[in-house]
This record gives structure tokens, C-alpha cells and sequence, in this order.
């Protein structure tokens, strides 16, 4: 233990002390509120994913059908109507939806649009390919799955939320 | 750990003439409060500074939300100020800042005259404070406009008048500033924006630097 005597505190030492202490507190003040206004975006809580009624459950085929659906999108103060589309088909009780955009590079993919490749995503950019449940072919450019929406069916209304990687 | 870095630079760079060189000289008595607690009157200049920086940062940090764009630019401004966080606190900062910049700047400008100091040799320092305290006032005017509501739009009007009436060359001025003959709009708010950002905050260090050397090489003024 360090007797109160040995604390030999130079009255420059103490200065120096005081005025860093001071000075950092008055520029903490400064600077915190400006860097937690810079890094808001960040720290702000994601919107819980609304879902958009896309298709009604009875016009939903065992072929993958094209629905174009639309949302209003808020950005910070700017609010627009976004169109999306999705790919939906019914296999037994399940429904799946996928995302048109090519994992590759991002062009968008139609069902069954290529002669050669009957029954299969067919993207015009590339040549990638997936099969019907949105599953990469290997030797096409693409390296994963078709995202896919989350689906929600409610009183016979099919709703989609946000499109996920399926890996 | 910090003591290391520095004496690791130091003994590359010889970086302690450096700070020596601004920061390492002697307070004249008169000019110290703890001798004589009038001489509280010498710290408006450095007032003025450190408010100028709390400006600087404060409006670099707001430029992350505005947009200086006739549509977007009221519903920024409310955005950033009622939905970011601490919005209110950066753009009061700037918001009060800004009046009290001209304050501090007066206060000074009060305590130069009072003491003399603007005499020889001198004078030129007092000539470019002067240039200060007008872009000063022009980054009141220009900033005045950026939030786009009926006060800001309305003095700009009124500002614009002011500057159309000088003779001669007053037609022109104000379609030099407001970027249209007619209109106050789209390009005036562009035009205030650009002013207010770059033009202005550039002369400003610009002429900040040249008085501090100025007060540098001269030293400050003798004791009443």
C-alpha cells in the first residue's frame, strides 16, 4: 500500500492532469453526440419484415408462375412504391416463392425461357441455370440457389416477406 | 504505451521543433487571467476558434443527412433533426454555434479596438480580421437558406434585395448569387450550398491562417 506521503504529484504534473482531464471531457462532449448521430444507421433496429399479399393460394400451380407484387419502401424521408417479382409454385401442402436475381451476377431469370432447357430458371446473361425448387445447376456460372421468400398464407392470400439465401 | 509511439516517431521525424514551435511559448502577464482576471477579455479570439471548429465539425457531420435540393431538402432537414439520433443536439450545435460565432467575434473585435492593437504594425492583421468577420457573415446568410422553410426562403428574398440594390452592378450580383434573374429556387439553394460548404469555409482557413501567423510573428499586443 502507497502511504498519502509518497504521492509526490508535481504541481506541472497536476496541471497537465487537470487540463488533459478538462479538455478531454469538454471534446468527448464535442465529438459523442456527432459520432453516434454519424453511425445511427447502423445502431438503428431493423423494420420488422413486412409481409405484401402477393397471390391468392387457389390460382398457385405445380409450375412456377410469375407474380409481380409491389410495397411502399421508406428511405429515411423518402418514400417510394417498389415492384419485385417472385417465382411461385404449390408442391403438395408446400408453397414456394423465389427471387428472379441470378445468384451469379444479378440479372433476372425466367422459368422454362430457353428451349434447351425445358423446366428449368434460365438466366439470358450467362447461361446460369437452376432447377424448379431454385437449386444451382453444376457447370453454370451461378454458385448458390435462388433466394427464397418468405411465405406466409393467410385466409387463402399467399403474403411474401424478404427473399433469403436458402444456404 | 503513448509516450513510446511518440519518442518512436519523434526520433525519425523530429516532430517536437514542430509543436514546439506553435504551442510552446510564454503568456505575457497581461494577456493571463490568473494575474489579472480582466485579461479574460484577451480569450474571445480563441473563443472565436473553437466555436469556428465545433462549426466545422458539426456541419460535416449534418452534410451525412442534407440534401441541398429544393424537394429533398425541408424533409431532410426534419428527418435527420426528428428521427436520427442526437439530430437535435448536431444540428443545435450548429444552429446556436453560428449566432454565437458572431458574438465571440465581436467581443473580440471590441477588445482589439479597446486596447489598440489593431495600431502599427498591426494593421494588416486588423484588415484581414475584418475579411473574417465578413465571410462570417456570409456563411450566416448562405447557411440561413439550407433548410428550406418559409424563414429561410423569405430573408433570402429579403437578402437578395438588399444585394440587387447596390448601383450599378446590383442587377447583377444578385443573379450571380441567386443563379436565376427571377427565380429564388433550385439553383439558388445549389449555389448557397456550394457557398456555404466550400467557397466560404476555404477563404475562412484560408484568412485564419494568415492571422495567426500574423499574431505569430508579431506577438500580441503590449499592456494598456
Amino acid at each position: 500500500m502507497v502511504s498519502e506521503k509518497d504521492h509526490n504529484v508535481s504541481r506541472r504534473q497536476f496541471l497537465t492532469y487537470t487540463l488533459t482531464g478538462v479538455g478531454g471531457f469538454m471534446a468527448a462532449g464535442m465529438i459523442l453526440p456527432m459520432a453516434r448521430f454519424a453511425i445511427d444507421p447502423v445502431l438503428q433496429a431493423g423494420a420488422a419484415g413486412d409481409m405484401t399479399a402477393v397471390a391468392d393460394v387457389s390460382d398457385l400451380t405445380e409450375q412456377p408462375q410469375r407474380f409481380d407484387f409491389s410495397y411502399e419502401q421508406k428511405d429515411a424521408w423518402y418514400t417510394s412504391e417498389v415492384t419485385e417479382t417472385a417465382w411461385i409454385y404449390q408442391e403438395g401442402d408446400e408453397i414456394v416463392a423465389l427471387s428472379p436475381t441470378c445468384t451469379h451476377l444479378g440479372c433476372t431469370v425466367n422459368w422454362d425461357a430457353n428451349e434447351d432447357y425445358p423446366d428449368q430458371f434460365f438466366c439470358p446473361c450467362h447461361g446460369g441455370r437452376f432447377e424448379k425448387d431454385g437449386k444451382n445447376i453444376e457447370g453454370t456460372p451461378p454458385t448458390e440457389p435462388l433466394h427464397k421468400y418468405e411465405v406466409e398464407v393467410q385466409d387463402g392470400t399467399v403474403y411474401l416477406g424478404k427473399a433469403e439465401p436458402q444456404i | 504505451m503513448l509516450q513510446k509511439i511518440y519518442e518512436w516517431v519523434d526520433e525519425r521525424l523530429d516532430i517536437t521543433p514542430m509543436w514546439r514551435d506553435v504551442a510552446d511559448h510564454e503568456v505575457p502577464e497581461h494577456v493571463n487571467p490568473a494575474h489579472h482576471f480582466s485579461a479574460f477579455v484577451y480569450c474571445f479570439g480563441g473563443l472565436t476558434f473553437f466555436i469556428t471548429v465545433i462549426q466545422i465539425l458539426s456541419g460535416m457531420f449534418l452534410t451525412m443527412y442534407y440534401v441541398p435540393d429544393i424537394v429533398n431538402a425541408y424533409e431532410s432537414v426534419k428527418y435527420l433533426q426528428g428521427e436520427v439520433a442526437f439530430g437535435t443536439i448536431v444540428r443545435g450545435m450548429h444552429h446556436w454555434g453560428a449566432s454565437l460565432v458572431i458574438v465571440m467575434m465581436f467581443l473580440h473585435t471590441l477588445r482589439v479596438f479597446f486596447t489598440g492593437a489593431y495600431k502599427r504594425p498591426r494593421e494588416l492583421n486588423w484588415v484581414v480580421g475584418v475579411l473574417i468577420f465578413f465571410v462570417m457573415l456570409g456563411l450566416g446568410f448562405t447557411g440561413y437558406l439550407l433548410p428550406w422553410d418559409m424563414k429561410a426562403y423569405f430573408a433570402t428574398v429579403v437578402g437578395l434585395q438588399i444585394a440587387e440594390s447596390v448601383p450599378v452592378i446590383g442587377g447583377l450580383a444578385k443573379t450571380l448569387l441567386a443563379g436565376d434573374p427571377e427565380i429564388i429556387g433550385a439553383q439558388t439553394l445549389t449555389r448557397f450550398f456550394a457557398i456555404h460548404v466550400f467557397f466560404l469555409p476555404g477563404a475562412l482557413l484560408g484568412l485564419m491562417a494568415a492571422h495567426f501567423i500574423m499574431i505569430r510573428r508579431q506577438g500580441i499586443s503590449g499592456p494598456l
